[in-house]
This record gives structure tokens, C-alpha cells and sequence, in this order.
């Protein structure tokens, strides 16, 4: 009963999004903008933006207040590379988008077009205090009767968790190393072969190849091109220190903006990758040689590639579908083994907002923003801590899912003793 | 102090005799040359505990060569041991020791109908698994609902492709155990009766599990996601007599917690995993909070993954916030069972570990702060009293495997 009451009071809170004015009082606000963070400090809300972030804020007649009570504030948080909207169901081929399987090369394959802004694992997420979102591609390998993927897995893009369609950005993810043998012949080295002569087909679109000999449409020359160009961010999934080093040559001689994902050996390349101003998105649980490419794997990669000045943020071990919400408990454990507190936090906001362009819109708090921001129950990091109000493009999003739906139908009978 | 019987004791000591645990109490007079560990500030639990795993038999690095889980070869594989796939040297044993895991279940794949037998380890250093195994402890045997069996199989147009057919799969099988059980009764029975002609039962290592299940000798370890599927189960062991110590993964348990707990069935569960396949669609984060409400329920939290058994306090924490948010109060003395006293429990070893009481296995892991956060990390780990894992020890013990790897130089533990 006191989950259901609970569930009305937030409820109640939520009615306040028919205000045009939120007044969230007495915080501890992460603004992870120049002003850094602020103690009891109120934020403003009206019409969906942060028009005051200030100490004892005059509230307007009309507006809902959240009181904090000297609780932390932060942006939402960033969910990782994930299949959000695009994965309603693990091993079911007719509720998921995220694996394209023609045996072709296909850059210009873009998973926006299949996001489902509906898909129950939103809201579910939305709850856990994640607002914003990479959706990236996964490549697969064929089976004998069936072709698979190629080591360009595709395009992704940056998606909001308020039950819209709008995704912001775009990024080109590849993958390299172990896990692509089979997308590359079977060797790590043709994977720099093809990519190289997928850039050479892209900056030559009057080559005449004859189509054994060539690896991309005319959409794919095209689309790759534009990325070459700068339309977006190239995200390379890799982990082995050796292929992070040619990957990093590779791209220099190219001249890309750059991310590596996994990165389970990054911290051995953490100076050249400092160097290079490339970003790492860390699975921060990964301390297992889950592979020959990964046996330099620790629970200190974050801290040892901040420690560089390397930027770092957060991905789970393969794009996440369901629980993505976790992704804060995993930026929680690179704190424990040495990651300073603000630098996770960032990673979890700031950092990957630039990193995928989308700074504008996500990843701070800060007047005349649109209001992108969690209140929580305690340390957003710690495992012990609830978001309790999440703020997406101005709007407090409602506190129920899929999940509150059942846990509301089956708690009651738990209680009286006639869940059977 | 979180002993795992469902207190909290402050300013407690625990000495530590011969691998057992001596006494527990304030101000205990340390013997002559004893070890004395001042933990003022920190916390102290039973060793941990995972119900799930598959270390050793799905080892990293997760190579072609180390796939030992699932015997997909028929869809009934009671025959087997999981022992004889442990390779002592899966570097993950490490890791979840530093996790303050001192005893786990290794079980086989779910892919089969009945994959067979698991085995209990204590988390120690060894070269062969003889070396690890927990004194005592009673075999598994690993069952599968659902989805594996029927993909495994039905998608190859062999039996069992329904869910249907994996029940008759299960009944046929306990029937030839029910017979087995009778011939060698009857055998028995003629040569008490002096009877010399009396021929002996041929053993079978697939009949040999089976009966010992039925007859309690071995425990019945079930995975199984939907609510409507355990039912049918513990019909199944109702028409054979036997028990189920536990359903596995359970996503759906909350919306049978009763029957669970009048069954005196456990759910070993997860904190927050779901939608992974169908079968798991159902599951919410106050799953394993709502199976420990209902008077008399066994609440587990299980790893099935070797990050996961790394960390198994914070997924007890995960599920204690998501059970109090639901309103269910539940204390950090009592959560801390769902890894320790009822993982014991269904495994049958809670006589010998799962909580602090003297007399008991000295497994003991000492924390450098409440163990239901995200920043704490174990100190000491204790298995049989003996140090296994010291966080200030520069050289912690490491899997064969990673011995002469230069990329491994520098990386912990």
C-alpha cells in the first residue's frame, strides 16, 4: 500500500509538469556547466527552461515546487551505447532492428529509422534517472546458410527518453578486433584493409569497379563520405592496446574524429590517446580476459585513462537493451577503484554530450536550457539511490512503466498472501 | 557485524579457530599468537555465496576451447558432471573472490532438458577441482524451462521444440528413474532374501542421478522464468515426490511468491535483469523483494555471470532500494540472507557456512565499508580461516593463465 502511495504522491509531483513553472528548492545542484556545483541552491523552471539556478529563488504564483531538501540535482544521465527503441526483445528476429545481416557493407544503414520511442524499455530507463542516449548498431557474423554483417555495423545517432522520435546527431560505429574476425575474413588485419578501400570507393565516386571488386552502394559511398567529412563522430569498437594504436594511426592519416568503444586495454595506449584528444567509452566492469584481446583488462581502466587526460564515459559491455539503467552503478564501481567522484559524473553527462555533439541539448544544467535534470534520492552513483523526478526537454516525465504497471498489480497480492 | 541470521551486531568480535568459527561476542580474549585484525569502522560478513555460476566450465577467455556448459549432444544429459568441465584455472575465480565470494554453485547449461550434475567449490586456490570442492556438500542437478531446450532442439526439428514437449521430456524421464528405483529395490530384496540367482541392476550414470533426486540425495536446481511454467513443475514434483530446492533466473516468482514459499521453493533471481528473451519480460527490480515478502519465502540473488558474481553485494543493495521504494521494509541484516544464509540454505551447506555462528566454516569477508554500497571493497576474505584475498597484499594470487602475459603486467588484481 505504501508503494501505491508513494507512486500517487510522485503523481501528484507529476501534475505540477501542467504548471508552466517548476521551482525545485534547497538542492545540491551538478550543474556540469562553469558553475560548477552549487549547494542549496533552487532551479527555476518555466516553459521548459532553466530561467534561474540562484539561492532562495522567488517561486511564482502558479509553480509546482519540489522541495530537495539538500539532495543532489545532476543532468540526466547518458545510458551508453544502447538498442533503446530498438530491441523490444532479446532473441526474438521480429522485435529487433539493431543487427543488419546482408553480407554487404553498408554505411548509409541507419538505425533512427527504426527507433520505437515507444518501446517499454524507455520508460523503464527513464525511471533509473537516464534521460539521454546513444542507439548504436551491433555487426554480427553469418551463419553458414545466411549471411551476417560487415565491420561497419552501421549509424546511430543520439536519442531522448521522453517518448519521442527526434534523435540528434549522428555517429558511424565499427568494429574491430577479435570479435569482427568473421566480419573480416578472419583477420584483424583486413579490417584496416577494407576499411581502407571503403574510404578510397568513398572519395572516388567515379571509380569504375567491377562489382565483385566493390564494397559500397552508391548510398553507401555517399554516406561514408560525409562522415570523412565531419558529419559525425567514427566510434570504433575495440579493445586489444595493438589495435587501439593502428586504429589510432589510421585515423590520424585520415584526419576522423574518433571515440573508441570498450577499449578493455585502452589504458596501456592512455598517453597517445590523451595525446590524440580521443575519448574512451569504458565498459568499467570489464577486469576479465574475456577474449586474447582483453587480457590486460582492469577495473581501474577509468581512473588510469583520466589519470592521462583521457575523456572518459560509459557503455555496458555490448550495447545494452534492458539495463540500461545500470550504467550508473558501473561509473559507481570506477569510483571505487579510483576514478575521482566529479570525473564519473561527467562521464556520465558532460563528457559524452560533446563526444556525440549533442552539448546543447544534454549533459548540463545551465539558464536558458532546456531542462535536462534528475532530482535524486541521494549519491546518483550509489546503488542505494533512486532518481525521483526526472526532467526531459523541460517536462517532468511521468514515474511509471511497464514495470510499476506489474509491481501495482502483484504487490497487493503478495501482501495478502494469494500471489499463487 | 551482519552475521546473515538477521542481525546486526556493533562493536562485535569473531575469532577464528582451526578454519572454523570459535565465538562471536564483545571484548573475546584473543589465544596466544593469534592474527588480530582491528576492524573498528569497517563491516563484517559471511563469506558470500552465488547459487549460479558457470566459472570453470565457461572460463575466460571465452574461447571456442572453453566451451564446457551445455552438452547439447541430447536433450537429456543427467549422465554428466559439471566438475568435469571446471577448470580451476578460469581466471574469474579470482575475480570473484576479491568480490568476497568464498562458495558457489557451478552448474551446467541450460540447453537440455536435464543438463546435469552441479557441483559446490569453495573459492580456494587449486589445480584440480577435487581441490575446491566443498566438503560434504550435496550434488545439483541442473533442469531447464522454456526457451533453451525447446530452441536448442526444436529449431534442429528434434525433441523438444514446445514447452509442451519439454514436460514430457521431464516425465519420461523421472518414470525410467521410478523403475530403476523399483528394479534395484527388488534386487535388493531377493538377495536379502538369500536368493543367489538374483541379477543385479546394470548401473546407468544417467539413472544413477535421476534416482538420487527423486530421493532427495541430490537437489533439484530448476531454471525457470514464467510463473505459469514453475507451477506446472511443482505439479511435476508433487506426481514424483521429490522437492525443487530452488527455480532459477524465476523473473516472474513475485506473481507465484506464495506458492513458492508454501512449497518451501527458493527463487534465486536477479536484480534487475529482464527482456533478454520473452520469457524474461516480466521481470521488475522488486522481483526478489516481493518472493522474500511472502511469509515463509527463500529469496536468492544469483549471478549466472562472471561480472556479476563479482559484485553481489550491490545487487542485493539494487534489490533491498527497489523492494523499499515498493514499500517493503527490509533491513541490510536481512538482505544480506538473499547472498549468504539461503543461498546456503538451497544448496544444503547452511549447517556448515552461509552466516556467522560458531562452529560453522570460518568464511568470513571483512569490508572496508557497508558492504550495500557501490564504493565498498573487501578487505580480507577469509575461506576455512584462511586469507584467500587481502586488498593491501601487493601480489594477490592469479590464475595460471595470466602468468607471463605482458599485457596483463599492471592490471588488477
Amino acid at each position: 500500500m505504501r508503494g501505491a502511495l508513494l507512486f500517487a504522491a510522485l503523481l501528484a509531483a507529476t501534475s505540477s509538469a501542467v504548471a508552466d513553472s517548476v521551482l525545485i528548492r534547497n538542492a545540491t545542484v551538478h550543474t556540469e556547466a562553469a558553475a560548477g556545483k552549487l549547494d542549496k541552491t533552487d532551479i527555476l523552471i518555466s516553459d521548459g527552461v532553466v530561467t534561474a539556478i540562484g539561492r532562495a529563488l522567488e517561486a511564482p504564483a502558479e509553480a509546482g515546487i519540489i522541495d530537495a531538501n539538500g539532495r543532489p540535482v545532476t543532468p540526466g544521465l547518458f545510458g551508453g551505447l544502447t538498442h533503446l527503441g530498438l530491441e523490444e526483445i532479446g532473441l526474438e528476429p521480429t522485435a529487433e532492428d539493431a543487427t543488419l545481416k546482408l553480407g554487404t557493407m553498408r554505411p548509409e544503414f541507419d538505425v533512427a529509422l527504426a527507433f520505437n520511442p515507444d518501446s517499454t524499455s524507455i520508460g523503464v530507463t527513464r525511471l533509473g534517472g537516464v534521460t539521454f542516449a546513444a542507439i548504436a548498431p551491433t555487426a554480427e557474423a553469418g551463419s553458414a546458410n545466411a549471411p551476417g554483417g560487415t565491420i561497419i555495423a552501421g549509424q546511430g545517432s543520439v536519442i531522448a527518453l521522453d517518448g519521442r522520435a527526434a534523435s540528434y546527431s549522428r555517429a558511424l560505429f565499427l568494429e574491430f578486433g577479435a570479435d569482427a574476425n568473421e566480419l573480416s575474413g578472419g583477420s584483424r588485419a583486413a579490417q584496416f584493409m577494407l576499411l581502407r578501400q571503403a574510404f578510397i570507393e568513398a572519395r572516388s565516386p567515379n571509380l569504375v569497379l567491377a562489382h565483385d571488386e566493390r564494397l559500397l552502394t552508391p548510398a553507401g559511398r555517399q554516406a561514408l563520405l560525409e562522415f570523412i567529412g565531419g558529419a559525425g563522430v567514427f566510434v570504433f569498437d575495440v579493445d586489444r592496446a595493438a589495435d587501439i594504436r593502428q586504429v589510432l594511426a589510421f585515423s590520424q592519416r585520415e584526419k576522423l574524429r574518433i571515440a573508441i568503444a570498450g577499449g578493455a586495454e585502452a589504458w596501456r595506449v592512455a598517453p597517445e590517446l590523451a595525446a590524440a584528444n580521443v575519448p574512451v567509452i569504458v565498459d568499467a566492469l570489464e577486469d576479465l580476459p574475456g577474449s586474447f584481446d582483453a587480457v590486460g583488462a582492469t577495473l581501474e581502466n577509468a581512473a588510469r585513462l583520466n589519470r592521462a587526460g583521457v575523456k572518459v564515459t560509459f557503455m555496458q559491455e555490448s550495447p545494452e537493451s534492458h539495463n540500461v539503467r545500470k550504467i550508473r552503478q558501473t561509473a559507481g564501481v570506477a569510483v571505487a577503484y579510483g576514478l575521482p567522484w566529479e570525473a564519473a559524473l561527467a562521464g556520465l553527462t558532460r563528457i559524452p554530450a560533446e563526444i556525440f555533439g549533442v552539448a546543447d541539448r544534454f549533459g548540463s544544467i545551465e539558464r536558458g536550457r532546456r531542462a535536462n535534470l534528475v532530482v535524486w534520492s541521494g549519491d546518483p552513483l550509489e546503488v542505494t539511490s533512486v532518481a525521483e523526478q526526472v526532467f526531459i526537454d523541460g517536462k517532468l516525465e511521468p514515474s511509471h512503466s511497464r514495470q510499476t504497471e506489474l509491481l501495482d498489480r502483484y504487490l497487493e497480492r503478495v501482501r495478502s498472501g494469494t500471489a499463487r | 557485524m551482519l552475521t546473515g541470521t538477521g542481525q546486526q551486531l556493533d562493536e562485535t568480535d569473531v575469532l577464528l579457530v582451526d578454519g572454523r568459527i570459535q565465538s562471536i561476542g564483545r571484548a573475546l580474549e584473543a589465544p596466544d599468537g593469534a592474527r588480530v585484525i582491528d576492524a573498528r569502522g569497517r563491516w563484517v560478513t559471511p563469506g558470500l555465496i552465488d547459487i549460479h555460476s558457470h566459472l570453470g566450465v565457461y572460463a575466460s577467455p571465452s574461447v571456442r576451447a572453453h566451451s564446457d556448459g551445455n552438452e547439447l549432444t541430447n536433450p537429456v544429459t543427467a549422465n554428466v558432471w559439471a566438475e568435469h568441465s571446471v577448470w580451476p584455472q578460469d581466471p574469474g575465480f579470482t575475480t570473484a573472490l576479491v568480490g568476497g565470494v568464498t562458495s558457489m554453485q557451478i552448474l551446467p547449461g541450460s540447453g537440455n532438458l536435464i543438463g546435469g550434475r552441479s557441483v559446490v567449490l569453495k573459492n580456494v586456490p587449486a589445480v584440480t577441482y577435487q581441490g575446491m570442492k566443498f566438503p560434504g556438500a550435496p550434488h545439483g542437478l541442473k533442469m531447464a524451462c522454456g526457451e533453451n531446450p525447446k530452441r536448442v532442439y526444436g529449431s534442429d526439428k528434434k525433441f523438444p521444440a514446445t514447452r509442451m514437449g519439454n514436460v514430457a521430456g521431464y516425465r519420461a524421464q523421472w518414470i525410467e528413474a521410478e523403475e530403476y528405483i523399483r528394479d534395484r529395490a527388488e534386487y535388493e530384496r531377493k538377495v536379502a532374501a538369500g536368493d543367489k540367482d538374483a541379477k543385479p541392476v546394470k548401473r546407468d550414470l544417467r539413472l544413477d542421478t535421476l534416482a538420487a533426486a527423486l530421493q532427495g540425495d541430490i537437489l533439484v536446481h530448476q531454471h525457470c522464468y514464467r510463473a505459469d511454467e514453475m507451477a506446472i513443475v511443482l505439479d511435476m514434483a508433487e506426481e514424483f515426490g521429490y522437492h525443487v530446492a530452488a527455480f532459477h533466473h524465476a523473473s516472474e516468482a513475485y506473481k507465484i511468491a506464495n506458492l513458492l514459499a508454501e512449497h518451501k521453493v527458493c527463487g534465486a533471481m536477479w536484480a534487475d535483469w529482464w527482456g533478454f528473451k520473452m520469457e524474461s519480460y516480466d521481470g521488475i527490480p522488486e522481483n526478489i523483494a516481493l518472493v522474500d515478502a511472502a511469509p515463509g519465502g527463500c529469496a536468492v540473488v544469483h549471478s549466472d555471470s562472471s561480472e556479476g558474481i563479482q559484485r553481489l553485494n550491490q545487487e542485493a543493495a539494487k534489490a533491498m532500494t527497489s523492494g523499499r521504494r515498493a514499500g517493503l521494509e527490509i533491513t541490510p541484516e536481512h538482505a544480506i540472507a538473499w547472498v549468504t544464509a539461503n543461498p546456503a540454505k538451497a544448496l544444503g551447506v547452511l549447517e556448515q557456512t552461509g552466516t556467522l555462528e560458531p562452529g560453522k566454516m570460518a568464511d568470513v569477508v571483512v569490508w572496508n565499508r557497508d558492504p550495500f554500497s557501490v564504493y565498498a571493497l573487501t578487505d580480507l576474505v577469509f575461506i576455512d580461516g584462511i586469507v584467500q584475498y587481502d586488498r593491501a597484499s601487493p601480489a594477490p594470487r592469479r590464475s595460471d593463465f595470466l602468468l607471463g602475459q605482458p599485457a596483463a603486467a599492471g592490471a588488477t588484481p
